[in-house]
Parts: structure tokens; sequence; C-alpha cells
């Protein structure tokens, strides 16, 4: 184990060490110490290492996060794990604004709450969140998954594209183009795989599924006036 | 951006501690607004009279007979205490409107920063570090206090236009974000008798809550119509004498974190401005929901 103090070194000299960590370093795990709620920690990984922070943490930790398993023992500030590509990013705490957004891949896991916008415009990523969503939650999402144990705010995927949503509680209410569908087999299969993989106390057949109604991003010679 | 910080303290024993806690916040929130810089104190008031800080760009020659020429004009004895390019006037609370007036007659280049009974606002052009330091704000005790760094976008950079802004007895108002109604906001308020100085935003935003808690709104019924009637983005930290409020537009996408333990209520754009406070490890700490009005009284 690796320990890095925030408190005596620098973000920078951080992030550098750790983005020179190739695929087959012997230096794989990590702890980061006095997070203190800094940005930008742990940006951009592309190796197959575990970093271990402890205490909160400011904008965009995880950011970019390729094959790298993080883990906030704290509460993330806005962005974290913005444009995932792949790996694990895991918060024991809550997450503020925009969580996981452009994600391309990997797994984001909420073990609190997150607020506004988690998931905006995924594009692969797999969201895990044990407590509650804000709201704007999964806005043009395109793809991959939302699970939501708790509820999910106000205009939950307006203007959705193919991401799956799943919620365990209560929705305040639905974005445009977005509507409750059908819990086939297949949709319960991804939601054991995510439950198992993120520890979370739920069962698959408790949650509801809402996805894109298509008629939004569809052209239809109807809405041609509109154009 | 604009960095906000604020500090409501429950526990009379850390009164003492207000401006130094305050300025370590403000000062960590520097990178998001580096052109001006204010703060406001409630002060503990011992001694029965109001307080009128005032700010003069000039102040070596507005300030040096001040408070003979000030007493000799309402017939009341009066105090001053400078600090830098500010003066704290104490003075009876019935004597401040005539004080305002004359004040702009014999002192035409001084502006009014606050009035009330416990309030003083410092603010200048510059860093939060500087701006504190020229106040000596980390050596002010007091119940309550808001501070503020900015990053100028609806009006010049200038000690007028620099937070928090005052616009009632006692009462002020930090911002982050943008009004896109002010003008029109304005021009009504000035119908309505409301006194704004400057073109920035935030100042109407300001004078809406002095003008609805003139109407007899509490500051949380005045916090919650300001939802309704104000457009635009907008986290706002708000201070009267003797509370605390926080409130969000519905959007919420200017941030805010805060804190609760049983020695006080603390708030922060980011959670860097909170981490030196005593026993954060173990407070509560939240991020305010979007359209919900947080507020505290002592």
């Amino acid at each position: 184990m690796q320990t890095f103090d925030l408190e005596s070194h620098s973000l920078r000299e951080l992030n550098s060490i750790l983005h020179a960590q190739k695929d087959d370093t012997n230096q794989t795990s990590w702890e980061v110490i006095n997070a203190r709620g800094s940005h930008a920690i742990a940006v951009g990984l592309d190796a197959p290492i575990e970093v271990t922070i402890k205490g909160s943490t400011g904008y965009y930790c995880g950011g970019m996060n390729k094959q790298a398993t993080i883990n906030v023992h704290g509460s993330a500030g806005p962005g974290v794990a913005e444009n995932m590509m792949s790996g694990t990013v895991v918060i024991e705490g809550d997450a503020s604004q925009y969580a996981g957004a452009t994600g391309h891949g990997g797994l984001l896991v909420i073990k609190g709450n997150a607020s506004s916008r988690c998931g905006i415009s995924m594009k692969g990523i797999d969201i895990v969140v044990h407590g509650n969503i804000g709201h704007m939650s999964a806005f043009m999402a395109q793809s991959g998954n939302l699970v939501v144990c708790g509820d999910a705010g106000d205009a939950l995927g307006d203007s959705l594209y193919e991401a799956r949503l799943f919620v365990r509680g209560s929705v305040k209410s639905l974005g445009a183009d977005c509507i409750e569908k059908e819990m086939r087999p297949e949709h319960l299969e991804i939601l054991n795989d995510l439950l198992m993989r993120s520890g979370a106390d739920a069962k698959p057949e408790e949650f509801k599924r809402y996805g894109s109604a298509r008629q939004l991003y569809n052209f239809d010679v109807d809405n041609a006036a509109a154009y | 951006m604009c960095g906000i910080v604020g500090l409501f303290i429950k526990d009379k024993s850390l009164e003492p501690e207000l401006g130094a806690l305050l300025t370590d916040m403000l000062v960590t929130m520097t990178d998001r607004g580096p052109d001006s810089a204010g703060i406001a104190v409630y002060g503990n008031n011992t001694n029965q009279l109001a307080k009128l800080t005032v700010q003069s760009d000039n102040a070596s020659d507005d300030f040096a007979t001040l408070d003979t020429d000030l007493s000799e004009a309402i017939g009341v004895t009066v105090s001053t205490r400078q600090k830098d390019t500010h003066a704290v006037i104490e003075i009876p609370a019935a004597k401040i409107a005539e004080a305002r007036q004359i004040l702009s007659d014999i002192r035409p280049n001084i502006c009014v920063m606050s009035a009330g009974d416990s309030i003083e606002i410092y603010k200048e052009v510059g860093l939060p570090k500087d701006v504190a330091n020229r106040f000596e704000i980390s050596n002010m005790s007091g119940s309550h206090g808001i501070g503020h760094t900015r990053m100028a976008t609806e009006s010049a950079v200038t000690t007028m236009g620099a937070h928090p802004f005052s616009t009632g007895a006692d009462q002020c108002l930090v911002h982050n974000g943008s009004l896109s109604n002010h003008n029109s906001l304005r021009r009504k308020l000035i119908r309505e008798g409301i006194h704004i100085e400057t073109l920035n935003d935030t100042e109407v935003g300001a004078a809406y809550l002095t003008w609805k808690m003139q109407q007899g709104s509490s500051l949380g019924e005045a916090l919650e119509s300001s939802l309704e009637d104000l457009d635009g983005f907008f986290t706002f930290v708000v201070g009267t004498k003797d509370g605390f409020g926080v409130v969000r537009d519905p959007i919420a996408c200017k941030p805010a974190v805060m804190a609760e333990t049983d020695q006080y209520v603390a708030f922060g754009s980011e959670y860097r401005a909170l981490v030196n406070l005593p026993g954060i490890s173990d407070a509560r700490v939240w991020e305010p929901e979007p359209a919900t009005v947080y507020f505290w009284n002592h």
C-alpha cells in the first residue's frame, strides 16, 4: 500500500504518480489522505490500480477513469467520475450534481444520495445509487443503466435516448419523452448483476423500468412545422 | 463562479472566533472569484447605539474630522472608528436617516455600506486575504457573518459592486449566479420607494427581500416569494439582525454545501471552505435542496 498525503504534497504530484502506473505495475494499492475537498483527485487514471481516498472530495474526482478502482471514504463534489470510460468508482457518502455525466463505461456506485443531473448525457456507464437522486437526472442519456434504490426527483430522463432507468422508490415526475416500460426477464438479469456488484440491499423485482418513448428523437412528419 | 461562505454561531463560546473562521473559509474560496471580496459581521451591540458603516476612496481626508462635523450637524455626539477605507459611525438609531442625508451633503464621496444595530460590512476590490487583512476581520467577534468573493458578470468591478449588499437595516445578501429580470424589477422597486444604488443584479435581489420584509414578510417568507419573482440563477445567503437564511433557484446549478453541529450552521460554495471548522468531521453535511428555503434564528 502506497500512502499519499495531500497536505504535504501537491495534487499535481499525486496525479502524475498515478498516471505513471502502467498495466503491469506492482504498486496496485494506493491510499490518499487529507483530501479536504480538493478538486480533480485521481483524474485520468489508466491502470488496474486501487485508489482509496480518505475524506470528502471536490469537483471531478475520478473523472475520465479507465481501469482503476477508486473508493471515496466520504462524499464527492460535482462531476464525480465524469466521462468515465471503464473501471469502478465507489462513493461511500453522497455525490453532488452531475455524477457520472457523459460516462462511456465502467461502474459508478453512490452509497448515499446523488443530487441533480445524475447521469446526465450518460453514454454507456452503469450508475447505481443506493439512496435518492435529484432533478433532471439522466437528461439526454444515450446508453447504459441508471439504478436508483431510493426515489428520483423531477424530470427524470428528460429527452432520453436509449439508456435504461430503474427506480425502486417514487419518481417525482418524468421528463419529456420518458415513460414507464415493461420489465422483461433480460432487464431483471441486468438489474440483478448491477445490484450484486454494487452491494445494494434490494431485489430486482422491487424496481420499475423507465425508458424513452422514442417520439422526440425520431423525425415525425407531423412535427415538421415545429422545426 | 463566485464563492460564498456563511457562519451562524449557536454556541456563544465560539463567537470570539467568528471573524477568524469566516476569513479562513473565504480565503479558501479565492479561486472561485478573485476580483473583489466582502464580509458582513453581526457583532454584539454593547452600548445601545446603532452602527453606520461607511467607505471612502479618500479616507484620510473624509474621515479626519467626520465625528465632530457629523455631531455638530445632527446635534448628537457620535463616535467613529476607522478601519482602512471604512469607518463605523456609532450613533443613536433614531438619527441614522438624518445622518445619511447629511453625509451626502458634507461628505459626498462617502458610500454607505450598511446600517443597523449589529451589522458591519467591509468590502473592497482585491483578493479575500488582502481585503480581510485590511479590515482585520480575523479579530472580529460576532453571532453570525457572511462572506463573498466575486467573479463579476453583471456589473463593473468596483467597491460598490462587491458583495454583500445591504438594502435595509441589519440586512445583507450575497449571491452566486446571475439574475435575468433585474432591470425590470429594479424599476418596480424604485417605484415602491426602495433605495437602490448600483446597476448590479444582486443588489436588486437584496432590495427585493427588503421590500418583502417591509411589507410584513418574515425572512423565510421573503425567500419563498423570491423563488416566484426572481428569474435567473441564484444561490443566496442572507443575514438579518438575528437570522441567517439560504435559498437556491429551482435549477440549482450554483453549488452549495451546508454543515451543522451543536455549535454552528455553516455554508460554503464548496466543501473545501468548511474543512477547518471545529468538529466538521462529525457535522451533519448536506447539499441544500433546490427551491427550498432554509433559515435559522437566534
